[in-house]
């Protein structure tokens, strides 16, 4: 039994998570976008390559990497600050010189580069890009992987279904659809996973469970209404049920081949992919791995010359893998920070926070490769050619997975939010 | 290369010893002085008048109230309200020791003069206040305005006093550390103003407990505030503005933008009712402070009942606690306590005493068997039965340290134990998942949290048999003189409670005949138990 298998106390009478089969019937009914419409058709097509994606990984670039150092150089300009470009497997599509792996794998990629937003902090910006919705005192929103694992089935999953590697400063969390829906936070994959080995021996420990059990049956008496609500002990079981589960060799990255490793980059972050890959294979539905430090005030090259050392290998590899395993078609992947950098280079050689034009790439499932979407501007001034939304790239990532970004929750405060504001960028999932 | 070594042995040394002299020993009983209870009688009346308006409401359905909890529920209750942690077994003696009429009335006012408590609710009410963000780099200090907070309620400062000050004061955020409220809103992006959307909405549901903001972008066809309403208020702060000399008031007037025609037009503050109690002259900002603590403005005294009332118990008294209306018709316990806070002079101190002195507050969590089954339900909603709610993780991390210690962590204990606590709590509260700003609304737990407390550190450093300097279990094991006292020492030092009959034959069983190690090992046993059962991690 996962996570939420089971009841949820506090769901507000909401529906059940709509099968695939619901979501047809919903589409049928004409409720859905014409392109929703017919990625549900897709979906009951028997190609299983046409079936939504299943799983999606969040490469999450914590500090707000430069577009012009990554996906968006503008090679000769001034705002390029002498960041080279180079030529990807696609022509005319460019990247900046620190991803020469990732620009062989442009086929696969489809870089947004035309994003705009209005939070310039670290912690709002996070917040709007991980959840889809501006901070807002109203609702606590949930991050979309929440979302994935709330509106999925959970199938056969004894593991946490949401996972978040390395956890930066702001996790995943489930906001308003509850704690439940939080990332299980856990560390390099070359450690331990905190908390899941027992301190005592196996007969000792099921001693302690026995005893548990007493205290609990003492408790439930006059309370038993009470105390069911809790979900306390059915927590136990469900994290006793985690400690055992042959799933969490799932995380145990010692036994893939050295080289394989070595391709990702023998660093945590590359060995936080690699972990990620593994745990969609044994149908986790979203992992977060976090590569920090992209806040580039200072030395803006130097910073992201180190950080595409680390990023680039792991990225690359991760989709080769995927498509190695087969799991690429049901795996979606964000790669993105909480907002891009100024054009403009400070008197410290550093890039400040640029929320008015930056870039993300999407890949996998259903996302078409291939494509660069929008563009800033070449003299680095705030306009950008077809801008985009944070709430549309949510929208089209909810689309590729096969759920419906319109459907409304009732927030606690008892108003319907939809589960992305924005609409599905057409052509990235045509 | 010697004498480093050495210095380095001599301050472990030292800090064992200290160690050892704080956790070991149970500190001879001394009785302690016996806090006057200031007011009481006064208080008395009201509680009456409380309690009589519940009991007519369960008259009128029709039910009969849960049993009367037992005083060491009870003190555990106010423990965790106002101190975010449970009584140790110091405490326990000591309460014990208190005449039986008058034992909670004494613990509770001990309670209220701890300095512990201003902190633990100097935290509660900044969550509603400045939320739990970070804030703006450089230009926001959270922890200086939760302790500049702190020190107020510590003198028991009139409410009203503090919000006043909160809304109006100028200057630097360091030195006056009450405008950390406006400038927790500065926009970096954005010239460095405070933001009015965003001050506006905390007023209005920090304070008042309304949500206008949810109008912040246009009106909603049933909802009472209109989108002009939320501008206004924001309009207070259209002149507010971060300057070298810290936050101050300028000329500036509020735009605001007709989202269907993109036109822009000049909005002047007002207040979104009542306004006759907003005084005509003087700065914006001291206008709107004014008007939002009048003591005519039921919605400011309302909301902070409230929320009080959310702390002691665990959920308001009208759910949910931001969404109050200004008028219409209220539970007859929430008028009377509101006439009661605005009478007092916005006591908080007092409306605190009262709420945890009401029948209600000391009812039994449970009803017997047939009725829990027939109408558990309708008990809970009329506060017939005391409710059942998850502690918050500072509370959860408060009792595990609290359990591990046989005496009292308080500001008295040792710098080391204080230092290794606070140390301990935030890691604890991280990997436990904070709750964030919209701490009453109802959540469930987390599988994380479970195996935090089932294989985590702090748990094993209380159980582990061999460390007779940490785990308490060990340590109960040493002092108690028999298998039944120590089962009972365990059960009070975690779940503040004696066992029931069953429970100690259980228990007593599980000893019988251990000795050394192996009796060390399964007192460890039964201390993970206990600190895994719902009851520890709820409150109850």
């Amino acid at each position: 039994m996962s996570i939420d298998s089971v009841d949820r106390p506090y769901a507000w009478g909401l529906p059940a998570p709509p099968s695939r089969r619901g979501f047809l019937t919903v589409a049928a009914a004409g409720l859905l976008t014409p392109l929703a419409t017919l990625l549900a058709r897709r979906a009951e097509a028997t190609d299983p390559s046409r079936e939504p994606a299943q799983s999606l990984i969040v490469l999450w670039l914590a500090g707000g990497p430069s577009q012009l150092e990554t996906f968006d150089p503008h090679p000769g300009r001034q705002i390029s600050a002498e960041t080279r470009a180079i030529e990807t497997n696609v022509s005319g599509v460019k990247f900046a010189a620190g991803l020469p792996t990732l620009a062989q794998h442009m086929s696969s990629l489809a870089v947004i580069r035309s994003l705009q937003s209005k939070e310039g902090d670290h912690e709002r910006g996070t917040y709007l890009v991980k959840t889809g919705y501006r901070p807002d005192p109203t609702a606590v929103h949930p991050a979309i992987g929440a979302i994935c694992c709330h509106e999925l089935p959970a199938a056969g999953t004894d593991i946490p279904r949401h996972i978040s590697i390395l956890p930066g400063e702001w996790p995943a969390r489930g906001g308003y659809l509850g704690d439940q829906y939080d990332a299980f936070q856990t560390g390099d994959p070359a450690g331990k996973i905190a908390d899941v080995a027992p301190q005592v021996s196996f007969p000792r420990y099921e001693q302690r469970l026995k005893d548990l059990e007493m205290l609990e049956r003492v408790f439930a008496r006059g309370r038993r209404t009470a105390s069911d609500a809790t979900m306390h002990a059915h927590q136990v079981r469900e994290a006793r049920q985690m400690m055992t589960s042959e799933q969490l060799e799932a995380f145990n990255i010692g036994q893939e081949p050295a080289e394989l490793l070595a391709a990702y980059g023998d660093t945590p972050f590359g060995r936080g992919c690699l972990a990620a890959c593994r745990l969609i294979e044994v149908g986790v539905r979203c992992v977060e791995v976090t590569l920090s430090g992209w806040d580039s005030h200072a030395n803006n090259h130097e910073v992201h010359q180190r950080l595409n050392a680390t990023l680039d290998p792991a990225f690359a590899t991760l989709i080769e893998d995927l498509k190695r395993r087969g799991t690429w078609e049901r795996t979606v992947i964000l790669c993105g920070g909480e907002f891009g950098r100024t054009p403009r280079i400070n008197p410290l050689g550093g890039r400040d926070h640029w929320p008015h034009g930056f870039s993300v790439a999407l890949a996998g499932g259903p996302i078409r490769g291939g494509l660069a979407v929008g563009a800033t501007d070449p003299q680095g001034s705030k306009a950008v050619e077809q801008p985009r939304q944070i709430g549309d790239i949510h929208a089209t990532i909810l689309t590729a997975l096969g759920i419906n970004p319109a459907k409304e929750l009732i927030s606690p405060a008892g108003r319907p939010l939809k589960l992305a504001e924005g609409a599905a960028i057409g052509e990235v999932l045509a | 290369m010697w004498a480093k070594n050495l210095l380095c042995a001599a301050i472990l040394l030292s800090g064992i010893a200290l160690l050892t002299g704080s956790i070991l020993p149970i500190r001879p009983h001394e009785p302690r002085p016996i806090i006057r209870l200031e007011r009481e009688l006064s208080q008395q009346a009201v509680v009456q008048q409380v309690d009589a308006a519940f009991a007519t409401a369960w008259r009128g359905v029709n039910i009969e109230p849960a049993p009367p909890a037992d005083d060491l529920i009870v003190a555990r209750r106010m423990s965790l309200a106002l101190v975010g942690s449970i009584p140790s077994l110091e405490d326990i003696r000591h309460l014990e020791s208190l005449p039986a009429d008058r034992r909670l009335d004494i613990w509770l006012a001990e309670l209220l003069a701890d300095r512990r408590s201003a902190d633990y609710l100097a935290e509660r009410f900044a969550r509603a206040l400045v939320g739990v963000e970070n804030g703006p780099f450089l230009l926001y200090r959270r922890r200086r305005f939760v302790s500049w907070l702190a020190d107020e309620i510590a003198v028991n400062r009139p409410y009203s006093e503090i919000v006043r000050q909160l809304i109006a004061e100028d200057g630097l955020w360091t030195d006056k550390p009450a405008v950390n409220f406006v400038t927790v809103t500065i926009n970096p992006d954005d010239d460095n103003k405070p933001d009015p959307n965003r001050l506006a909405a905390r007023v209005a549901r920090g304070m008042l407990g309304v949500r206008l903001d949810c109008a912040e972008c246009h009106d909603h066809p049933f909802a009472d505030w209109k989108q002009a309403d939320f501008q206004a208020l924001a309009a207070f702060f259209a002149g507010t503005r971060q300057s070298l000399r810290g936050i101050r008031d300028y000329p500036g007037v509020f735009e605001v933008e007709n989202l269907q025609t993109g036109e822009t037009s000049e909005m002047p503050p007002a207040v979104p009712y009542d306004s006759q109690l907003l005084p005509k002259n003087g700065d914006a900002r001291a206008q709107l402070a004014v008007w939002v603590t009048h003591p005519d403005n039921r919605a400011f005294a309302r909301a902070t009942v409230n929320r009080a009332w959310a702390i002691m118990f665990g959920r308001p008294l009208v759910e949910p606690i931001d969404d109050l209306p200004v008028r219409g018709s209220f539970p007859p316990a929430l008028e009377i306590l509101t006439d009661e806070f605005v009478t007092s002079g916005h006591d908080l101190r007092r409306l605190f005493a009262v709420i945890a002195s009401t029948r209600a507050f000391r009812l039994e969590s449970r009803l017997s068997e047939t009725l829990n089954d027939e109408s558990y339900d309708v008990h809970q909603a009329q506060l017939a039965v005391f409710p059942i709610t998850r502690l918050r993780p500072e509370q959860v991390v408060g009792a595990l340290l609290q359990s591990g210690s046989l005496t009292t962590i308080d500001y008295e204990s040792n710098i080391l134990v204080r230092t290794a606590r606070a140390i301990g709590q935030i890691e604890f509260v991280e990997r436990y998942g904070d709750a964030g700003a919209d701490e009453f609304d109802p959540r469930g737990g987390t599988t994380t949290q479970r195996l935090l407390m089932m294989n985590g550190e702090a748990v094993s450093d209380l159980t582990k048999e061999e460390d007779l300097l940490f785990s308490t279990a060990t340590r109960i094991g040493t002092l108690a003189p028999g298998d039944a006292e120590a089962v009972e020492t365990c059960l009070l030092a975690v779940l503040t409670r004696r066992p029931t009959v069953e429970e100690t034959e259980y228990f007593t069983r599980r000893l019988r005949d251990t000795r050394g190690g192996q009796r060390n090992e399964r007192l460890g046993d039964i201390y993970w138990a206990l600190l895994n059962t719902t009851e520890f991690s709820w409150n109850h």
